[in-house]
């Protein structure tokens, strides 16, 4: 199934592996009901049955716990558990598996860098600079860190086209900033960030930066050695994976020299009535029962995004993204939040006049059409955009061009309601 | 009802599980009917009120709808009421229900007021998340009869007569 970059993906096939694609709504007596477009997936992906299927294989033929019992399940386990591991060791380019760290998900991620990195190594002073755009998951963990440590939680202005001031980086990267947690993709406006400048940058102020990668790693190449992050975190649920599964990519000398975060089992090598001796890493990290299932469910994604193709995901997402602007820039009223679409992944995120978000997402699944409504997690973002709330419609390689047109037909049918008179 | 038992249950289950599968939609083109819609495009005294007494915000910091609501208390009674702020439909029109309903009340009318009775004025059947849009306005109005304002005319929902004096703009 692997696709040339330029190539079009086969839609209909790759929609034949996600069975909940094919649902009917709202379906009574007399009536046919509506199909699915299921156009939320910057908030979670489906799942095709090849990735549910590894999940069920292991429950039903390989589970045990992982590194402990010198029994032949275990060790199953503990090869599938170690396998996909390096299945995204690969994925993301990584140097070694020891760097990439099992979490629950994007939010543990980067707590466990704020808690371990942040208080063993923030100020009184220092300075944290994230952007306006971050989602809320890289914002209030350094928020606390900075109540327990005294530094400054700074923010990087959006312009008002919605990408970073890239202008006045060198203003806010001062000789305090100590780090810099930056979204490779905004959740809300779907710009697409130039993570090596600001790394480059960054470094060169003699900062570390920290990147969250949940809305990239799922939709565009991602190579941690390339980009040169510190750190680099995302989830599995948004890409193809379960929810319960999360990493933490970091540069091994950091992740040596940082304190366990949880504490617990696996993530000590001895213990005694008097203390505590840190495993080696990835242990270190990953204290207690992992989520062993999900991550072979991680795992089990990563290999049909590869058969697919990365960049060819890449570039459908694109050709929807540019469709939906097409489409809805001829629904008069509505107001794209974020850059034009060169500048953008699959999420557009819209207003639409005197029409509230969650009336918008309420008149659309009335039509079948799944979208988000709200703040997004990201409400100094839209403090910033002077608006309450927004309507986000985001794609995935799965979706169709028919479906985003018929998003731009039920926009124009909420139109008619509204505008009665 | 005198049927054998086990097939009442039998057609009660089937009725239910019919009545679930068509419910969802029906209620929903009942969300936006035609009465709703009306109080959100053509509100009941939306702005500033005149000789404010008293006054409170809520928010619903989740979906972003505000709703301020201004009364204007003589003698125990709701001389004149207004509201304001920022939502969705179902935040905005049932304020101005809300609005039109209390204006020219007494105040033990309006604390008797529940908010089961809010979801009986605003009509539409809600799901449990969007209730809270409809509630917003009612809980806006219980803490404004206890929020006088301090630049205007002080009262405390007692009955004492303001220094303003009295007036009734409620129709």
């Amino acid at each position: 199934m692997t696709t040339a970059p330029n190539e079009q993906l086969d839609v209909e096939r790759i929609r034949a592996d996600f069975p909940i694609l094919a649902t009917i709504l709202h379906a009574q007596a007399g009536t046919a009901g509506v199909p699915l477009a299921y156009l939320d997936n910057a908030a979670t992906t489906q799942r095709p049955r090849q990735v549910v299927q590894s999940m069920v294989d292991v429950y039903e033929k390989h589970y045990a716990n992982v590194h402990r019992g010198i029994h032949w399940l275990s060790d199953q386990s503990t090869d599938l558990f170690e396998e996909a591991r390096g299945k995204v060791s690969a994925f993301i380019g990584s140097a070694s598996t020891e760097q990439v760290i099992f979490t629950h998900g994007t939010t543990e991620s980067i707590n466990l860098v704020a808690r371990s990195w942040g208080d063993a190594n923030l100020q009184v002073g220092d300075e944290i600079l994230l952007t306006e755009m971050e989602h809320h998951a890289n914002i209030v963990p350094w928020q606390q860190a900075a109540e327990r440590t005294g530094a400054l939680v700074r923010f990087l202005p959006v312009t008002d086209d919605g990408r970073l001031a890239l202008d006045k980086l060198d203003e806010y990267l001062t000789p305090r900033t100590k780090m810099v947690a930056v979204a490779a993709v905004s959740n809300v406006l779907g710009t697409i960030n130039p993570v090596p400048e600001i790394v480059a940058r960054a470094h060169a102020a003699g900062a570390l930066v920290l990147v969250d990668a949940a809305q990239s790693v799922p939709h565009t190449k991602t190579d941690v050695t390339a980009l040169g992050a510190d750190f680099l975190a995302f989830s599995g649920h948004k890409m193809l994976g379960p929810t319960g599964v999360g990493v933490l990519y970091g540069k091994r000398e950091l992740l040596e020299a940082m304190p366990p975060f949880l504490g617990g089992g696996s993530m000590i090598r001895r213990v005694t009535t008097s203390g505590f001796e840190p495993a080696e890493l990835p242990a270190k990290f990953e204290a207690g029962t992992p989520p062993i299932v999900p991550a072979i469910g991680l795992g089990a994604a990563i290999h049909y995004l590869n058969t697919i193709g990365i960049e060819a995901v890449h570039q459908h997402e694109l050709r929807l993204t540019r469709l939906a602007h097409e489409v809805m820039s001829g629904v008069g009223g509505v107001r794209f939040l974020g850059p034009e679409p060169e500048h953008k992944s699959g999420i557009v995120s819209f207003t639409l006049e005197r029409v509230h978000a969650h009336d918008i997402a309420q008149l659309l699944d009335r039509q079948g059409i799944a979208v988000r409504a709200g703040h997004h997690c990201a409400m100094p973002l839209h403090k910033r955009l002077g608006i309450a709330a927004s309507s986000r419609a985001s794609f995935y390689f799965y979706n169709t061009a028919e479906e985003v047109e018929r998003l731009g037909r039920a926009l124009e049918e909420i139109k008619r309601i509204f505008r009665r008179k | 009802m005198k049927g054998v038992p086990f097939r009442t249950e039998l057609i009660l289950t089937v009725l239910s599980q019919h009545a679930l599968q068509v419910a969802m939609p029906l209620e929903e083109d009942e969300l936006y009917q035609e009465r709703i819609l009306d109080h959100y495009e053509e509100p009941y005294h939306r702005g500033a009120c005149p000789g404010a007494t008293h006054a409170h915000e809520e928010d619903n910091p989740l979906c972003g709808d505000v709703v301020r609501v201004e009364l204007a208390i003589d003698d125990g009674k709701i001389c004149d009421a207004y509201f304001s702020g920022d939502g969705c439909c179902i935040s905005q029109a049932s304020a101005s229900m809300l609005i039109e309903q209390i204006c020219g009340r007494r105040l033990d009318e309006v604390t008797a007021f529940t908010g089961a009775d809010m979801l009986q004025l605003f009509g539409a059947k809600l799901t449990p998340n969007r209730q809270k849009c409809c509630l917003l306005c009612w809980r806006a109005l219980q803490s404004a009869i206890y929020s006088p304002v301090a630049a205007g005319p002080v009262e405390t929902g007692s009955g004492e007569q303001p220094a303003g004096g009295t007036h009734d703009n409620c129709p």
